[in-house]
């Protein structure tokens, strides 16, 4: 049986039935990146031997009659920004290269009592900070679509590998679009929950107050399966919502839009949207139309100050949660002659440990949150947040959901933004203002721009989490009969590696 | 005009712990001039009575119970030292007393 | 450095009226952090007490302790604070090795409790003491610098650290500026440190020993010129780890103050430590760099707001609080102030309380607290408590007394086995033989021996000499090893000589 290319659901369905077992469907996936990931550079780790052991272990619990999820036995490639006990994590910086953390993120262990399969770490831009993995201090990852253009990032790996059918499912993080925007450009599934709804506690932070994981898949079901096992409050973690997770699974196969008003936000679009980008997506603003949702227009003024205000939360909070990497308790230690003091040593580390953009962060946020000038830059972007929190509340009175681009282009080609970091950052242009305020957003597929991938943007209000998958699976499917089968199937380099 | 001058970069960059080369401390200097004059425009939009936002949603009086849970191991939190003596954490010499 | 010239403290006074402000943090006993589970013992091995949390390992997130959270409100509703409806903890950027983070969970421009004050008592007079706020934060780990000549920080080769303390909760507490304390300023800050450690030690939530770290005072001084307006500019001293240092750091600083203004010099704004051994302070920080701490919310904790009821719950469960008791217990112990006094400053007031309370009378359980065993407690160099004695037992030996079986001076002997490790007072009564001989028959014998022994004594007394009974009575106690009766024994000494 072929079992890479099937999705996690279909998976779940034959190792359940025993058809298949845990350790045959790694074997096949652990060979599927032994062949392309020498090209696809998506993972950081694999580890062959341990990734068996995980799936004999999993055989064994179906053996014993133990009640297992919907997804026990089905692979899965874990961002390397998530603590594993038993294989490195790196965050995608030098400075923790080979660090073995003592304890497993709350996701991680979900993972493992839902007998998910951990393949291995995916690649990602250093401390999450990059929209294409260039930040990466190992590699950059490749946009299956294209070898020589970007996945996306921060999550690029972990895009990377599920587009490439190295695993079905993925995890990612989500602090201004690096879900969303990755799943985009490799025309793969993407979500953002709302924030606290999946646990952070050993997620390595970036900027506390938008750090939102969620999951990677190339079906909205699929996604809402990984959703539904990794989700729910987790003490560990004082952000956490107290709500139960909302159901997506129901949701996602549900794949309606009956009496839904869907909300245009006519900010995005214009100036700096790929013409195809924005031809994909009023086509699919079209569709939703025909499939029964009432669409209007709706006006959110503040969406446009979303990405200065990010630009300046974002590298505030990181310049604070990286200051523990200082040389002194774990990883890189630079410069120690025995003569040196320990000021001097960690500025040493810091400053070879750290690739150009995260210092370029450091320095940003260092600079928003010093005294003179913190009123100016930090405490005006706080007031941004209101002010696009109250957009979202309007919006929300008149829609169910809104919807845009996820990304104003498709995948750039590599290099092209690695020294322009403002041009970098427009790629999280219209994903950002979900991050400010919590709201839960997806990305779904829709259709492609010059032969690349477009993503279509759904968000929802807080907790509405339900809605997006929703909505999102309704598109997919009409999507999916119109191109007859998922878009990709029409990726060309995917069907060369196969 | 610039918005942030090289002297102010170097400051930031002792202030970060950042042991910047003088050609590195141009280059940032000259980007976070450019990055800053973009994200300035939150100072059009945010007036003086909008409240900031700290948190993303509105939670309140999240607290654990007075309960002792396992420590790690000393090893174990000593596994990742870069260097370690005597069960305790090796670091170099420390120039000033506690800020 | 050039050493600066120290006025005379007299003289400094004269031309300077001094400004104190002092911050104190105190350790919360809670049995877990404050922000993960590990234990909070002191004195355990080096890094038995870390975690994921408190060592900031990537990825990990603090989760605040409700113990902690109570304790400080306890703090602040006996400091008369107002315990405000909402607030933030804080980030405290900056970068020391035995902050395992680099930043502080800290509380900035919103701290959990406001607007207090506390009165302490100086030589008869009262002094208000306005407190300004009371936060909560956590407390860092600690080094050990090796190499050097001094086990001191400079000139040492590296540190070693340990991170158990890392993470404990600390309670801070900052006074408004304290004036028009005059020559007493050193005096009202002693008096204040102490009332403060009676108080938070009163309400159960630390154990407030200066000598461990678990409170620990950082004292602000600053000097204007008589009848100036303005004032000057302040020092921080830091590491005053007993309540005497608290008085001697402000003499001190007083009067290096007063020499560096009359020199024609500048007080710099800085922070100083106090050395024990010396009396004096040293300058702590090369300040190169102005700190910026770049304080900010800290995102990973959500904001505060203590239900007025749960404050209404606080507050009723307060217990009675240091100076109501003072004035109880002066009633009811029927103490003038100076005996008050003395009985507050040798810690015995639980003591003697808990005393009386197993049975003992009030004066008498005071007269052995603050004679026999403070003298005691002096000659070990420990803490009245720290005898290792209780006061079930000090009420135990009493009751023997009362009961007639055991005089004073047997009582000491008792005190003295119990405190020897010997076993509570009925074993070392019975291990010792200690017992007052009040049988007749057995006292009659030792004094007809005493009577032969001191012949002309007893003519004397014979001849109606009657107070010469005294040198009979101490042979028969000396005969006895104290055993004896003393009364009975005088009142059969004259019955047999017939002078009675």
């Amino acid at each position: 049986m072929e079992l890479v290319g099937k999705g996690a659901a279909e998976l779940g369905e034959l190792l359940a039935a025993g058809e298949v077992s845990a350790v045959e469907v790694a074997e096949a996936h652990l060979d599927r990146i032994a062949a392309v990931d020498g090209k696809v550079k998506a993972f950081l780790h694999v580890d062959r031997e341990a990734t068996l052991a995980q799936a004999r272990r999993v055989d064994e619990r179906r053996a014993a009659g133990e009640e297992l999820g919907p997804l026990a036995g089905v692979p899965i490639a874990h961002k390397d920004v998530f603590t594993t006990t038993d294989m490195p994590t790196t965050a995608g910086s030098k400075i923790l290269e080979g660090w073995r953390p003592p304890y497993d993120a709350t996701i991680t262990a979900r993972l493992r009592q839902a007998g998910l399969v951990i393949l291995g770490k995916t690649n990602m831009d250093e401390f999450a900070m990059g929209s294409s993995t260039e930040n990466s201090a190992y590699g950059t990852s490749r946009n299956p679509w294209d070898l020589d253009r970007i996945p996306g990032g921060s999550s690029g790996g972990s895009s990377a590998a599920v587009a490439a059918f190295e695993a079905p499912l993925s995890t990612g993080t989500d602090t201004g679009g690096s879900i969303r925007q990755p799943a985009a450009v490799t025309g793969i599934v993407g979500m953002k929950p709302t924030y606290g709804g999946s646990s952070r506690y050993g997620v390595i932070a970036f900027a506390s107050s938008l750090d939102t994981p969620g999951p990677f898949a190339r079906n909205v079901l699929d996604a809402a399966l990984l959703h539904e096992a990794f989700s729910g409050h987790d003490p560990m973690d004082a952000t956490s919502v107290p709500e139960p997770v909302p159901p997506v699974v129901e949701a996602a196969r549900r794949a309606d839009v009956d009496g839904l008003r869907v909300g245009v936000v006519k900010e995005f679009a214009g100036e700096g949207y790929e013409p195809g980008v924005s031809a994909r997506f009023n086509e699919a603003v079209e569709l939703l139309e025909s499939l029964g949702a009432k669409v209007v227009e709706v006006s959110c003024p503040n969406f446009t100050y979303a990405l200065p205000a990010y630009y300046l939360i974002a590298p505030s909070e990181c310049s604070s949660n990286l200051a523990r990497f200082d040389a002194m308790r774990y990883g890189l230690r630079v410069g120690d002659d025995g003569t040196r003091s320990a000021e001097e040593v960690m500025a040493l580390t810091r400053a070879e440990g750290f690739g150009p953009e995260v210092k370029r962060r450091i320095m940003l946020g260092t600079y928003a949150l010093s005294s003179g000038y913190y009123d100016a830059y930090y405490g005006k972007a706080q007031q941004v947040r209101t002010l696009i929190k109250r957009d979202f509340e309007a919006a929300f009175e008149q829609v169910d959901v809104l919807v845009s681009p996820t990304t104003p282009t498709t995948a750039f080609p590599i290099g092209e933004r690695a020294d322009d970091p403002i041009a970098m950052y427009l790629a999280d242009l219209c994903t950002i203002p979900a991050n400010l305020t919590g709201n839960a957003a997806i990305s779904v597929p829709c259709g492609l721009a010059d032969g690349l991938p477009a993503g279509l943007q759904i968000m929802a209000p807080v907790l509405g989490d339900d809605r997006v998958y929703r909505v999102g699976a309704a598109v997919e499917r009409a999507l999916e009969d119109r191109w007859g089968g998922p878009l990709l199937a029409q990726a060309p380099a995917l069907v060369e590696a196969k | 005009m610039s918005a942030i001058t090289r002297e102010e970069v170097s400051h930031l960059a002792r202030l970060s712990r950042l042991a910047l080369g003088d050609d590195e401390l141009d280059h940032l200097a000259a980007q976070l001039d450019q990055i800053i004059s973009a994200v300035a425009r939150v100072q059009e939009v945010a007036a003086e009575d909008i409240p900031p936002t700290s948190h993303a949603l509105p939670l309140t009086n999240v607290y654990r119970a007075d309960e002792v849970r396992e420590s790690l191991a000393p090893e174990q939190a000593l596994a990742g030292a870069p260097a370690a003596e005597e069960q305790r954490f090796r670091v170099p010499r420390i120039l000033d007393e506690e800020a | 450095m050039t050493t600066p010239t120290l006025m005379d403290y007299d003289e400094a006074l004269a031309k300077y009226e001094p400004v104190l402000g002092i911050e104190t943090h105190i350790e919360l006993g809670t049995a877990s952090k404050m922000f993960c589970g590990c234990a909070t013992g002191f004195g355990a091995e080096p890094n038995t007490q870390v975690c994921p949390v408190c060592l900031g390992l990537p990825g990990s997130l603090p989760v605040t302790n409700r113990a902690a959270i109570e304790g400080i409100i306890k703090i602040g509703l006996a400091l008369n604070c107002d315990i405000v409806e909402w607030c933030r903890f804080a980030r405290k950027n900056y970068f020391y090795p035995d902050m395992p983070k680099n930043y502080q969970i800290s509380q900035y421009d919103e701290p959990l409790c406001v607007d207090g004050h506390l009165e302490v008592e100086v030589e008869g007079e009262t002094y208000r003491i306005e407190i300004e706020r009371v936060h909560m934060e956590e407390d860092t780990g600690k080094s050990l610098h090796v190499g050097g000549s001094t086990g001191r920080i400079h000139g040492a080769e590296f540190s070693l650290v340990d991170y158990n303390r890392a993470g404990i909760p600390l309670v801070e507490i900052v006074t408004k500026p304290i004036v028009a304390t005059g020559e007493k300023a050193p005096l009202v800050a002693r008096a204040y440190a102490t009332e403060l450690r009676e108080l938070v030690r009163s309400l159960g939530v630390s154990d407030v020993r200066m000598e461990q770290g678990s409170m620990r005072c950082d004292v602000n001084v600053s000097l204007m010129p008589r009848g100036a307006a303005e004032w000057g500019t302040r020092s921080e001293t830091k590491n005053v780890n007993s309540l005497r240092s608290v008085e001697r750091a402000v003499r001190s600083e007083i009067e290096r103050q007063a020499g560096v203004l009359s020199d024609g010099g500048r007080v710099i704004q800085e922070t100083r430590h106090f050395h024990e051994d010396t009396g004096r302070t040293t300058s702590g920080r090369s300040k190169e760099e102005a700190q910026d701490y770049r304080y900010f919310p800290e995102p990973d904790l959500v904001p505060m707001a203590p239900s007025r009821e749960w404050v209404a719950e606080i507050r009723a469960s307060l217990p009675e609080l240091p100076a109501a008791r003072r004035r109880r217990i002066q009633q009811e112990w029927n103490l003038s102030d100076l005996e008050l006094r003395d009985v507050v400053n040798a810690g015995a007031v639980d003591l003697i309380e808990a005393t009386i309370a197993h049975g003992s009378d009030a004066a008498a359980a005071r007269k052995w607290w603050m004679n026999e065993l403070s003298r005691r407690a002096t000659e070990q160099g420990v803490e009245l408590a720290d005898l290792p004695i209780t006061p079930e037992q000090v009420a135990r030996v009493q009751a023997m007394i009362a009961a007639g079986e055991l005089n004073d001076k047997l009582a000491r002997k008792v005190f003295e086995g119990v405190l020897a490790g010997e076993g509570g007072p009925d074993e070392v009564v019975a291990a010792r033989g200690l017992k007052v001989v009040s049988d007749d028959g057995e006292l009659s014998a030792v004094i007809d021996q005493v009577i032969a022994d001191n012949a002309d004594v007893a003519d004397k007394i014979r001849a109606g000499k009657v107070a010469a009974a005294g040198a009979l009575v101490g042979a028969v106690m000396k005969a006895t090893r104290g055993q004896a009766d003393a009364g009975r024994a005088r009142e059969l000494i004259l019955e047999k000589l017939g002078a009675s």
